[in-house]
C-alpha cells in the first residue's frame, strides 16, 4: 500500500510510521477524533447550519478540521522529497528543537485538542449547560450513566458545563494575553530603544504596577464595578498582565539595539517607528512568545480564581471557577462538582505550561530552568 | 549597607505614595455608593446627609484625597465603615493571622523546595527527576483554591467518614473551645488548624522553587570550580552544599521577593476556603461591602510588603554573594 493511500484513509499514519509521530499523531487523532462526532452526532451536524451561531462554527470546525487533517497530509506525502530540507532558518530550527520534546509536543496536541473541544461543545455536549434536570430525581447525582460526571445542586450535567466552561477560559485567556503582549511588546521596545526619560518613565511605572497587589486591583474593579461582563473581565487582566512582557522586551531591546544591523537601519535613515517595528520587535519575539504561553495559564487561574471569589460571570454561564465554588458547599455530599471543574482547569494550564516550556527550551536555551 | 537601606527605603516613599493614589482613585472613582449600607428607604434626607457627612463622603473626591493622605501621613488609615473601629486595629489584629500563614507556608516551601530542586539537580534525568518534575508541574498549574478544597475533602471529610487517626480541622483559625484548652493542647489545637491552609499554599510554591533550584543548580553544577571543590577530595556533601548551594541559590533569593505579592493572592483564596481570620479575608470581604477605608489600608499594607520583600531580597543577595556590595 503507498503512503498515499494509505494517507487518504488514515491521515498521519504515514508520517508516524516514518517516526514523525508528533505532527502524524496530531492529524490521524484529529481526523479519527471528528470524524467519530461526524457519526455519532450526524443529526446535530445536519441541523447545526441552521442554528445559532455557535452551532454553525461547531459544524464548521469539524468540516475544516477533517479537511484540514486529510488535506496537509495528502500534501505532505505526495510533495517532493528534497522540498523538506528547504531552508533552515531560526524559526524551522526552533520547531526542530521542539519536536524532540515529547513532553511539549504532548502538550501542544492537548492545547490543540481543547481547543477543538471547546469549538465543536454543541455538538458533543450530552446535555445543555444551563438547562436543570428534574430537581426531584437529578438533584447531585453521581457519576456515571447518563450523567458521566454527574450532576450540580441545580441538577445541571457537570459534564457539559465543563466542556462549555472551556470556552470562558480559553477565550479570556486568548484575548487577556493578546492584549498584555501587544501592549507589553510595544512599550518595552519603545522604552529600551529610546531610552532616556522615556525608559525611566515606563520602566518607574512598571515597577509599581508589579509591586501592585494584582488580585486586590483585579477583585476591586470587577467588585465596585458591578459588571459581570467577560469584556471588563478580559480588559481588566490583560492590563495588569503586561509588565512582566514589558521587562522581558526592554532586556532584550537594549542590547539588540548596540548590534550592527540596527545601526545600519539608522544610517540607512529610517524612521524610529519603522526601526522599531520592523526591525527591533521581530528580533525580540522570542521570550515574548513563551512568556505569552506560560501567561495564557497564568490568566485562566486568575480567572477562575475570580470566579471563585463569585466575581466571575453571570450565572448560570459555566465557567470553572465558579464550578468548583458552587461544588464547595456540596463536598461531602457531591465531591465530582469541584473536583472535575478543577481537574479542568489544572489540565488546561499543564498543557500551556508544558507548550511554554518547550518552547523556552527551543527557542532560547540561555532562559531552560 | 546602612546606607544602602536608607537609600532604598526613600526610594520607596515615592512608589508607595504612587500605589495609595491609584489604590485611592480606582476605589473612589467606581460607581456605587458606599454610604447606602446604613441607609435604609424610611430615612428622612437630613438624616442621610448626616450620614455622607459622618462618612467624610460629602466633600468631592481631590478634598477626600488630599485628607486622606494627610491623615495617612500621620499613621491614620481612617474608621472602617462595617467594622465600626480604626482600620489600623482591624488590621492590628488580622495581620499576625496572615503572616503565621504566609510565614509557615513560605518557609516549609522554600525548605522542601530546594531540598527537592538539588536532589533533581544532582540525579538529572533520573526517575526521580522526572517524576519529581511532572508532578511538580501539576502543583504549580494548580489553582491555590482547589488544591486547598480537595484537602479539605480528603483530610478532613473522608478521613473523619473513614476515621482516619488523623482529621485536620477545615476551618478556621481555632476549636470552638479554645479558651478551655490547657496550653499544650492550644499549641496543638493550633498546629492542626495551621496544617491544611500551610501545605495548600506551600505546595504550590515549593513546586515553582523546586523548578528553579533544579535549572540554576544544574548550571552551577557544570562549572569548573565545583570540578576543583570535587577534585581537590571534598565530600559530595560539601561540595553540594557548600560550594554549589551558595552559587546555585543567588537567584532563587529573588523568587522571594517575587513570591510576597503571589503569596498575597494565594492567601485570599486560601483565607476564604478556611475561612481563616486574616488580611485577604478582610480586603475581599471590605471590597463587596465597599468599605473604602478598609480597601485602602488593606491593599496598601499589602503594597507595603511587596516593596520590603523586594529590599529583603536584596539584602539576602549580598549574604549569600559576598561579590555583591551595597557602597
Amino acid at each position: 500500500m503507498t503512503d498515499a493511500s494509505l494517507s487518504a484513509v488514515l491521515p498521519g499514519f504515514p508520517q508516524m510510521l516514518k517516526g514523525r509521530w508528533g505532527v502524524g499523531g496530531m492529524s490521524l487523532t484529529v481526523w479519527l477524533g471528528l470524524l467519530g462526532v461526524l457519526l455519532n452526532r450526524w443529526a446535530r451536524f445536519g441541523a447545526g447550519w441552521g442554528g445559532p451561531l455557535d452551532h454553525q462554527i461547531a459544524s464548521l470546525t469539524v468540516v475544516a478540521g477533517l479537511l484540514g487533517a486529510w488535506g496537509w497530509s495528502m500534501f505532505d506525502v505526495s510533495r517532493p522529497a528534497e522540498m523538506e530540507r528547504s531552508g533552515i532558518g531560526q524559526w524551522s530550527l526552533t520547531a526542530r528543537a521542539f519536536k524532540k520534546n515529547r513532553v511539549a509536543v504532548i502538550g501542544v496536541m492537548v492545547v490543540v485538542w481543547i481547543y477543538l473541544i471547546a469549538l465543536i461543545t454543541p455538538l458533543i455536549a450530552p446535555h445543555d449547560p444551563a438547562t436543570q434536570a428534574s430537581l426531584l430525581t437529578a438533584r447531585l447525582v453521581a457519576p456515571g450513566g447518563e450523567f458521566p460526571l454527574g450532576t450540580d445542586h441545580l441538577s445541571r450535567d457537570v459534564f457539559s458545563r465543563i466542556m462549555y466552561g472551556a470556552r470562558i477560559s480559553l477565550s479570556i485567556g486568548f484575548i487577556a494575553v493578546g492584549i498584555s503582549v501587544t501592549i507589553g511588546t510595544l512599550l518595552g521596545a519603545v522604552s529600551g530603544y529610546l531610552g532616556g526619560w522615556v525608559d525611566t518613565v515606563v520602566m518607574r511605572f512598571v515597577d509599581m504596577v508589579i509591586s501592585f497587589p494584582r488580585l486586590v486591583l483585579l477583585i476591586a474593579i470587577v467588585a465596585l464595578f458591578e459588571s459581570n461582563s467577560i469584556f471588563l473581565i478580559m480588559a481588566v487582566l490583560g492590563l495588569t498582565q503586561w509588565p512582566g512582557t514589558a521587562r522581558i522586551v526592554r532586556g532584550e531591546v537594549l542590547s539588540l539595539r548596540e548590534r550592527e544591523f540596527i545601526e545600519a537601519a539608522r544610517a540607512l535613515g529610517f524612521s524610529r517607528r519603522r526601526i522599531i517595528l520592523r526591525h527591533v520587535i521581530p528580533n525580540a519575539l522570542a521570550p515574548v512568545i513563551v512568556t505569552a504561553t506560560l501567561g495564557v495559564g497564568n490568566v485562566i487561574v486568575l480567572e477562575a480564581g475570580l470566579s471563585f471569589l463569585g466575581l466571575g460571570l453571570q450565572p448560570p454561564t459555566p465557567s470553572w471557577g465558579s464550578m468548583v465554588s458552587d461544588g464547595r458547599g456540596y463536598l461531602l455530599d457531591a465531591w465530582w462538582i469541584s473536583t472535575f471543574s478543577g481537574l479542568a482547569i489544572v489540565l488546561t494550564v499543564v498543557a500551556f505550561n508544558l507548550v511554554g516550556d518547550g518552547l523556552r527550551d527551543a527557542l532560547d536555551p540561555r532562559l531552560r530552568t | 549597607m546602612t546606607t544602602f537601606i536608607v537609600r532604598r527605603l526613600l526610594g520607596a516613599i515615592p512608589l508607595v505614595l504612587g500605589i495609595a493614589t491609584i489604590i485611592f482613585f480606582v476605589v473612589n472613582l467606581a460607581p456605587g455608593d458606599p454610604a447606602l449600607r446604613f441607609m435604609s428607604p424610611n430615612m428622612s434626607q437630613e438624616a442621610i446627609e448626616q450620614v455622607r457627612v459622618n462618612l467624610g463622603l460629602d466633600q468631592p473626591i481631590p478634598i477626600r484625597y488630599v485628607r486622606w493622605l494627610g491623615a495617612l501621613g500621620q499613621g491614620d488609615l481612617g474608621v472602617s465603615f462595617s467594622h465600626n473601629r480604626p482600620v489600623l486595629d482591624v488590621i492590628k489584629e488580622l495581620l499576625p493571622n496572615t503572616l503565621l500563614l504566609s510565614v509557615s507556608a513560605i518557609g516549609v516551601a522554600f525548605v522542601f523546595g530546594i531540598l527537592l530542586g538539588i536532589l533533581q539537580a544532582v540525579r538529572q534525568y533520573s526517575l526521580l527527576d522526572s517524576v519529581a518534575s511532572i508532578v511538580g508541574l501539576f502543583f504549580y498549574s494548580m489553582p491555590s483554591f482547589w488544591l486547598a478544597l480537595m484537602m479539605v475533602l480528603v483530610f478532613s471529610l473522608f478521613a473523619y467518614e473513614l476515621q482516619w487517626p488523623i482529621q485536620f480541622p477545615g476551618t478556621d483559625i481555632q476549636s470552638v473551645d479554645y479558651a478551655f484548652l490547657s496550653p499544650l493542647e492550644k499549641v496543638q489545637d493550633r498546629l492542626l488548624h495551621l496544617t491544611l491552609p500551610a501545605t495548600s499554599l506551600a505546595l504550590v510554591l515549593a513546586a515553582g522553587i523546586a523548578r528553579y533550584t533544579r535549572g540554576s543548580m544544574l548550571e552551577v553544577i557544570r562549572q569548573d570550580f565545583v570540578r576543583t571543590a570535587r577534585a581537590k577530595g571534598l565530600s559530595e556533601p560539601v561540595v553540594i552544599f557548600k560550594h554549589a548551594l551558595r552559587n546555585g541559590l543567588i537567584p532563587v533569593i529573588t523568587l522571594l521577593g517575587l513570591y510576597l505579592p503571589f503569596l498575597f493572592s494565594g492567601t485570599v483564596f486560601i483565607e476564604s476556603v478556611f475561612s481563616w481570620p486574616g488580611m485577604g479575608k478582610l480586603v475581599v470581604d471590605a471590597i463587596t461591602e465597599r468599605d473604602y477605608p478598609v480597601i485602602m489600608g488593606g491593599s496598601l499594607v499589602f503594597a507595603n510588603m511587596v516593596v520590603v520583600g523586594n529590599l529583603v531580597s536584596d539584602m539576602l543577595y549580598a549574604v549569600v554573594d559576598p561579590r555583591i556590595r551595597y557602597d
